[in-house]
């Protein structure tokens, strides 16, 4: 695997997004409380902006108004003209995307998190693109191993197309996926486990700017393939659902044959893949209108080469 | 709570409600099950109807669209004159009273179970609006025998202020069923197994009452709603502190409320009087997010 190569000025213009999807609420809830109380994502070098991404949705605690915000950085959404009647997250996207981009442009913002809940249960994942800095796989490393509570993963998120997450719209963007946590709920361990990611991420980059080294090293990542729907009748309805051998074990290996749902006529549906499989988003609920069950990934054992000080550290300002 | 001998005439006409809450996913998929193949809850001279009261909010997968059916059924509402600005529900709930009522009268259904989730740690829970139906009191005792060891626990909402009218207050007997923790919008195995189960227990034990069957006095635990608690909050309105995670999972069992709330957000800091007992607490669920309530029950 080859790693985009590391910043070579420090990031000074950092932003971390929550209410992408407005009823996710970890996210939210951190969103209001910085805009209140910026002080927590301050570091001696920058202050991390906070940003409610959608606040229209997360008003009315919805995943989105017209549709999701979280799809919507494509290239035909960033570069359509207005129009009165547009949805209300076309409208939003193109506002953020003046703010921390242009996407793709040197103007974009260094850094973007991009925070999140899941109905799965998936811990602490971090998601990044598959072919993402030696930088943010160097972050991944460092929240992994400050991440004690909560098992820490790493997902390589590989589109089908383009890019079109909030997250893309920076230089280098990462979202923080933590589960289980039901839609439209705070629950406290939940909200204290972002929080600490959150602020663990900032110390990294503070670290990386006052010229820190950060070793060479190895690590196991999961790396999307493919994706399965539930099982569904001719009219598209639910026939069945996730086998209670599966709920819950996301990132634990499934074998081929191994049963992945339970019709509501009792028979179960057997994995017809030909190797070990790992899903993930088992059971996401905003997953059941886009056909998705569960994310299937592969396991992979990657080398991430040495992130060397920056030339240009900022040590002398502190 | 205890229920006494009593003779009552025969069950004929059931139903079972489910999608009252269009994103309570457990009771939309079994009883669109059952509507294409019944076979599971027929029992012999029992007419058994399952039925998708608000199918608007379950096509959108969202609680309700105007107003929460399961707060509908109240005379007012249901005695108001048709007309098509009423809220869809209140409409809906006057066409259900229609079908299955009308609520009061002696042609209304025997039993309606009415099936929902919530995202709390509930797990199976009867819920009971009236002490004295002895009839109710022998069904639950019967289903909590059958479910043992598995918990299932029984919630009664019977309070001057605190009872609503639910969709299942038009028939003589109304069952409320509710399982989880399951988040909205999802529908996990283990729980629609669990629902699955409660139901075919209390169409059992109604179809041995029908046969004759005798059952001697019995005693139930109940747990009694006594109070709905807020959120703390700002003043815009906002949640301003956390149900502490020593409560989040907590259920069922007695907890002095030392620290009902937590610090969020360094905002501030509740302790809550340290005299009240809390159980059955479905904290959290999202219609609490927005009515600004969770249930305190002795």
């Amino acid at each position: 695997m080859s790693w985009l190569p590391a910043p070579q000025e420090p990031l000074l213009r950092v932003a971390v997004a929550g209410g992408t999807h407005g009823n996710e609420l970890c996210g939210v809830f951190l969103a209001r409380h910085w805009l209140r109380c910026p002080e927590e994502l301050k570091r001696p070098s920058f202050s991390a902006i906070p940003i409610l991404a959608n606040p229209e949705a997360s008003a009315i605690c919805r995943r989105y108004v017209h549709k999701d915000l979280n799809r919507s950085f494509t290239s035909t959404v960033l570069s359509s003209k207005a129009t009165p009647d547009e949805p209300y997250e076309v409208t939003r996207a193109r506002e953020l995307n003046q703010w921390l981009g242009p996407k793709g442009s040197g103007q974009a913002f260094d850094f973007t998190l991009d925070l999140h809940n899941t109905t799965a249960n998936m811990g602490a994942c971090i998601i990044t693109k598959a072919n993402c800095s030696v930088f943010a796989m160097h972050m991944c490393r460092y929240l992994q191993l400050q991440s004690l509570e909560l098992p820490c993963r790493v997902f390589l998120f590989q589109p089908s197309g383009e890019t079109f997450s909030l997250d893309s719209v920076a230089k280098i963007g990462m979202a923080l996926e933590l589960g289980p946590q039901p839609q439209g709920v705070l629950r406290a361990d939940r909200f204290s486990q972002m929080r600490a990611l959150v602020a663990s991420s900032l110390d990294f980059i503070e670290l990386f700017n006052q010229g820190t080294a950060f070793p060479a090293f190895e690590m196991e990542v999961y790396k999307n393939f493919g994706e399965e729907d539930f099982p569904r009748t001719e009219a598209g309805d639910l026939a069945g659902v996730v086998h209670p051998q599966l709920q819950d074990r996301d990132f634990e290996p499934l074998q081929p044959g191994a049963p992945i749902f339970q019709l509501f006529s009792g028979e179960d549906v057997l994995y017809q893949g030909d190797r070990t499989m790992y899903p993930i988003f088992i059971n996401e609920a905003a997953y059941y209108k886009t056909h998705k069950a569960f994310i299937k990934t592969e396991k992979i054992m990657t080398s991430v080469p040495a992130l060397p000080p920056l030339p240009s550290a900022l040590t002398h300002s502190l | 709570m205890t229920s006494c001998d009593f003779t009552e005439e025969p069950i004929k006409k059931i139903a079972i409600f489910g999608g009252t809450h269009g994103n309570e996913l457990t009771g939309v998929f079994l009883v669109k099950h059952w509507l294409e193949n019944g076979a599971e809850i027929q029992r012999t001279g029992l007419e058994v109807k399952p039925f998708i009261t608000n199918p608007r909010a379950v096509e959108k997968c969202t609680r309700y669209i105007d107003c929460d059916l399961n707060r509908a059924f109240d005379l007012e509402n249901l005695g108001k004159k048709v007309s098509e600005d009423l809220p869809y529900e209140v409409r809906r709930a006057q066409e259900i009273n229609h079908l299955f009522g009308p609520k009061n009268s002696e042609n209304s259904y025997d039993i309606i179970f009415d099936l929902h989730n919530t995202t709390s740690n509930m797990g199976c829970t009867l819920i009971l609006e009236d002490s004295r139906n002895d009839f109710l009191i022998q069904m639950f005792h019967y289903i909590k025998t059958s479910l043992a060891p598995l918990p299932c626990y029984v919630y009664l909402i019977e309070h001057p202020s605190l009872k609503y009218a639910t969709t299942r207050s038009i028939a003589k007997h109304p069952v409320g069923i509710e399982v989880g923790p399951q988040p909205q919008g999802v529908l996990r195995a283990d729980i629609l197994d669990q629902m699955r189960k409660m139901i075919k227990y209390a169409l059992d034990f109604i179809h041995n009452f029908n046969e004759g069957k005798e059952f001697p006095p019995c005693s139930v635990e109940v747990y009694k709603i006594m109070d709905k608690v807020d959120y703390p909050r700002n003043e815009s309105g906002e949640i301003a502190a956390l149900i502490h995670p020593n409560l989040q999972a907590i259920c069922m069992h007695t907890q002095v409320g030392e620290q009902l709330f937590w610090r969020s957000c360094g905002l501030m800091t509740l302790v809550y009087n340290g005299q009240i007992m809390v159980q059955n607490v479905p904290a959290n669920t999202t219609c609490n997010m927005r009515i600004h309530s969770y249930m305190l029950a002795l």
